[in-house]
């Protein structure tokens, strides 16, 4: 398509691999930091050890930390995807006034400043003296989460074709037993994309749970507490080397699943 | 009500904000008719046939199906069931639970759902496809799913959205005649809509050709085709030669007018109120004009032409003919009998063009 | 003969109330379609938009000991422009984003340059390859920056024994470059999926037009690919600007004492400062600032159009 007689690699190619080491290369460091048999993080590597990933998992507090993170992510993630399934059916199957407002409505999670998110609610939840748990964690990851159930069951079911719910309705079946006949079936590999997704955001999330956590922490709060002894950075970088091979995981994972229901339509 | 409609239409319309998608329709359609909805995309077809579906609901007047109101009925709760334009195969369900999707609230027996659902696909001809799943299926074979999944409910009407729209030609063409027949077996009340005229003239025992919202006729195909009474209908079906003339004098049921391109001519005046002075516009079909070579004797309804152009298509001949009046040449349709049309493209340019007096069509001018 | 058929003399269409509400109620496609979207709308509202219209009103009111003082007052905004300190950080978090938002977008867009025209098969694994770091922890990746740019860290240690200084070089991190090079990183999936997007979506016979018609890539590529790639341009730029000014994790970590943005200022007073009113207050200067600079960028944009045109 290009004038370019250059082959695929050429300058621009060149860029692309620097940007997505760049990219990579913190991420990558994690890992590599986190076997090295050293208490500074520092060139040259010391020597291979798992010591690290014994002592973040001997921890009491982190595991404790890791199953309210996953609790949340669980909640979060069903309430936000059942939410956005609403969201996302109205917008897509109905003919609605004033349908790009709500959209953009829907969206300023998204780009609002996250610690004024964050402020906001704990303002609110202290006025009302409710106090904060993780409960009011699970509030605030919603909030953000909605959008992007939203956004990727929207792009799912406006991948297929809308008359198969209404052949279902002709054919006699109540609208809501044509959702659970033919729209969750169907839109299936968006929901679970979109339960994944969510999960992970609200895993991976600090600063909202930062503000809204009571007693109970999340294990990015856990994390964050950590950083300020050098003397624990390696187990850190040993946990923190766990969450993002499971997050890659899991978003490989909900990708695949995403383009395999495509394929099926 | 008139007692032989089944479905009857009444002052039905539909907007869309300041859109008439439909405007003020009636319309009745009798049990057991094979019935067409013909007009040019945005005509407000594909709406009245939701309407009646149950998808859309009227802004205006009512629906009743075997005498029933059903305008605010939804589409669940109607004897009626659609075959959709891209025919809406459940994806995730083979072959037979899309078939049998339907039956769900009938509570039958496995062995009695099988025989009801094998039943069906012999009926479409697809005996032993049940496991099959859509996207194994070719488009003519989703259509007949299609079709089996909305007849085994044994509905009282069966709404057709562009059938044949999707389908390749030849297999539009025996699709025509296998719908035709299949309606007539199962012996239910068949509406379709489409764009295509010829497929309109094929299919249907009447047809109602609809523009901008409003129902312009109705009638059976042939009358439809030979006596118009709307220059849109005229034109829309098939071809037509327009020429526009001038009354000059009347004589009981004859008119003496002046036509464009054709000269004085005398024409039936039918039932038509037309006197001396009014603007009117003759229609002859194409296919009605005999064009023969070189300058015969003169004779009524008869005027001579010059053969500007020719397109040869093998079974016929499109013939395009000067006439003294005006730029626009007469098209005239000659069956290539016997090498005729072959002839005729490469004879001689004088030629003389001739009709009968009753293929000629009398319309209001503007 | 063909006719049109006579209407037919019609029994009553059901009346009353109830038919008619009815029927208005399944009419009104838009009506349902809300219904459906109730339960969305009502916890954003409830959860997102009244907490800030609660935010607002917390900042006319004042600390004092024990509680609140709730006569409405704008005291806590005339210390927000008293305080010298506040105005200028708020003014430097606005020039680190824009900084940031710049960066970002320039470094993101051969990428997605290259991707949408150069890549001809599995365009998608190269966009899950970019963003897939980008799921991982937040936190977690501006840690890894500061172990990357500290005072013993990898950089520095790393040209230590390459032997290329002796010292470590102790300006690369805890300022406010540190934050600009940070925040880029962090934020560098948003600013290349709608530049992706909108590169991807132009019509690739214009550009064949354009060659035919005698431009050359270059020229080409300034006078058709960039202009209509500008939609995506700008929402990487708004979507990367706005979140970054109120960013509180990472001037914290790397951002040591000159690198402080209003987010840490915000959070101070809801944490040690124990002035709830004034970081409401801040908050909503913030807020109204964001929405100012980013209507004048709108602005300078469309002006920039019209002269170009």
């Amino acid at each position: 398509m290009s004038a370019h007689p250059t082959g695929r690699f050429g300058g621009l190619g060149v860029y692309a691999v620097a940007y997505l080491t760049f990219i990579y290369l913190p991420v990558v460091l994690l890992p590599m930091f986190s076997v090295n048999d050293a208490v500074y993080v520092a060139f040259p590597l010391k020597g291979f050890t798992l010591q690290w990933y014994r002592e973040a998992l001997a921890h009491e507090a982190m595991l404790s930390a890791l199953w309210n993170s996953i609790k949340v992510g669980l909640i979060v993630s069903v309430i936000a995807t059942s939410l956005g399934m609403l969201a996302a059916k109205a917008l897509t199957r109905y003919r609605i006034a004033g349908a790009r407002a709500v959209i953009g409505f829907l969206s300023i999670p998204l780009v609002i400043p996250l610690i004024i998110l964050g402020i906001s609610l704990l303002v609110v939840l202290s006025q009302m003296g409710i106090d904060l748990s993780l409960a009011t964690i699970v509030l605030g990851h919603v909030v953000i989460t909605v959008p992007i159930a939203m956004f990727v069951l929207m792009s799912r079911l406006e991948g297929f074709d809308k008359s198969i719910e209404e052949a279902a309705l002709d054919l006699g079946e109540t609208p809501w037993m044509t959702f659970w006949r033919v729209t969750v079936p169907v839109a299936l590999p968006g929901i679970v994309a979109s339960l994944l997704l969510t999960f992970t955001l609200s895993f991976d999330e600090f600063l909202l749970a930062f503000f809204l956590a009571g007693d109970q922490l999340t294990l990015p709060i856990y994390i964050w507490g950590q950083l300020r002894f050098p003397a624990k950075l390696p187990s850190v970088l040993a946990l923190g080397s766990m969450i993002i091979v499971g997050t890659f995981v899991l978003v490989i994972v909900a990708e695949r699943i995403r383009r395999g229901g495509e394929r099926r339509t | 009500m008139n007692d032989d409609a089944f479905i009857s239409m009444q002052a039905l319309g539909k907007r869309f904000g300041p859109v008439r998608a439909v405007d003020d329709v009636s319309l009745d359609i009798r049990r057991g008719e094979f019935f067409g909805l013909l007009g040019p995309s945005g005509c407000g077809k594909t709406t009245l046939l939701r309407m009646l579906a149950g998808f859309e609901s009227p802004s205006s007047g009512e629906i009743y199906i075997d005498g029933q109101p059903c305008a605010t009925v939804p589409p669940y709760q109607r004897p009626v069931n659609m075959v959709f334009q891209n025919y809406a195969i459940f994806p995730h369900l083979d072959v037979f639970r899309n078939i049998a999707f339907g039956l769900r609230k009938e509570r039958l027996g496995r062995t009695e759902l099988a025989a009801r659902v094998n039943e069906a696909l012999a009926l479409i001809k697809l005996e032993g496809y049940g496991t099959r799943r859509a996207d194994e299926l070719s488009g003519g074979q989703r259509q007949r799913v299609a079709l089996a999944r909305a007849l085994i409910k044994r509905p009282k009407v069966l709404l057709l959205d562009e059938p044949l729209g999707a389908l390749d030609k030849k297999l539009r063409e025996q699709m025509q005649i296998e719908l035709r027949q299949l309606q007539k077996s199962v012996g239910i009340t068949f509406v379709f809509v489409t764009h295509d005229q010829e497929e309109a003239l094929t299919m249907s025992d009447r047809l109602a050709v609809m523009s901008e919202g409003r129902v312009l006729e109705v009638g059976a195909p042939d009358a439809l085709y030979e006596r118009p009474e709307t220059r849109f209908v005229a034109d829309f079906l098939g071809t037509m030669n327009f020429f526009p003339a001038r009354v000059r004098s009347r004589e009981g049921t004859r008119l003496c007018v002046d036509a464009e391109r054709l000269g004085r001519i005398e024409v039936a005046a039918g039932e038509r109120e037309f006197a001396a002075g009014d603007a009117v516009v003759l229609g002859i079909r194409p296919e009605n004009i005999r064009m023969r070579a070189g300058r015969p004797e003169p004779a009524p309804n008869m005027v001579y032409g010059e053969l500007s152009d020719a397109a040869y298509l093998g079974d016929r001949a499109h013939l395009y003919v000067r006439t003294p009046g005006a730029e626009q040449p007469v098209l005239v349709a000659m069956q290539n009998l016997d090498g005729a049309a072959s002839t005729a493209t490469h004879g001689e340019r004088a030629v003389a063009l001739q009709w009968s007096e009753r293929s000629v069509l009398l319309l209001r001018g503007d | 003969m063909a006719t049109t058929l006579p209407r037919t003399p019609s029994a009553e269409p059901p009346a009353g109330v109830l038919a008619r509400w009815r029927r208005t109620l399944w009419a009104s496609e838009s009506a349902r379609g809300y219904g459906l979207l109730s339960p969305t709308l009502a916890l954003l509202a409830v959860a997102m938009a009244a907490p800030i219209v609660v935010l607002v009103g917390l900042s006319l009111w004042t600390q004092v000991d024990g509680g609140y003082d709730k006569t409405l007052t704008l005291a806590n905004y005339e210390t927000f422009f008293d305080k010298r300190i506040y105005p200028l950080i708020l003014w430097r978090s606005l020039n680190i984003s824009a900084a940031v938002a710049l960066v970002t977008v320039l470094l993101a867009y051969p990428a997605a340059y290259f991707i949408a025209f150069k890549v001809t098969r599995n365009k998608m694994i190269w966009l899950i390859l970019i963003t897939l770091p980008f799921w991982t922890s937040y936190l977690l990746r501006v840690f890894s920056w500061k172990i990357i740019l500290g005072y013993n860290g990898v950089i520095n240690s790393g040209l230590i024994w390459l032997g290329v200084i002796t010292e470590p070089l102790d300006f690369l991190v805890y300022n406010v470059s540190a934050v600009v090079v940070t925040l880029a990183h962090a934020w560098a999936a948003f600013a290349i999926l709608p530049i992706y997007v909108s590169l991807e979506k132009i019509d690739r016979s214009l550009i064949e037009a354009a060659h035919d018609l005698g431009e050359g890539p270059v020229m080409t590529f300034l006078r058709v690919t960039l202009p209509l790639s500008l939609p995506g341009v700008i929402a990487a730029t708004l979507l990367v600007f706005i979140p970054t000014v109120g960013d509180y994790v990472t001037p914290k970590l790397v951002g040591g004492n000159t690198g402080i943005m209003i987010g840490n200022l915000i959070q101070s007073a809801f944490g040690r400062g124990d002035n709830w009113p004034l970081g409401a207050a801040i908050s909503v200067v913030s807020m109204l600032t964001i929405t100012l600079a980013v209507c004048v960028f709108l602005f300078g944009v469309s002006r920039l159009k019209a002269l170009l045109r």
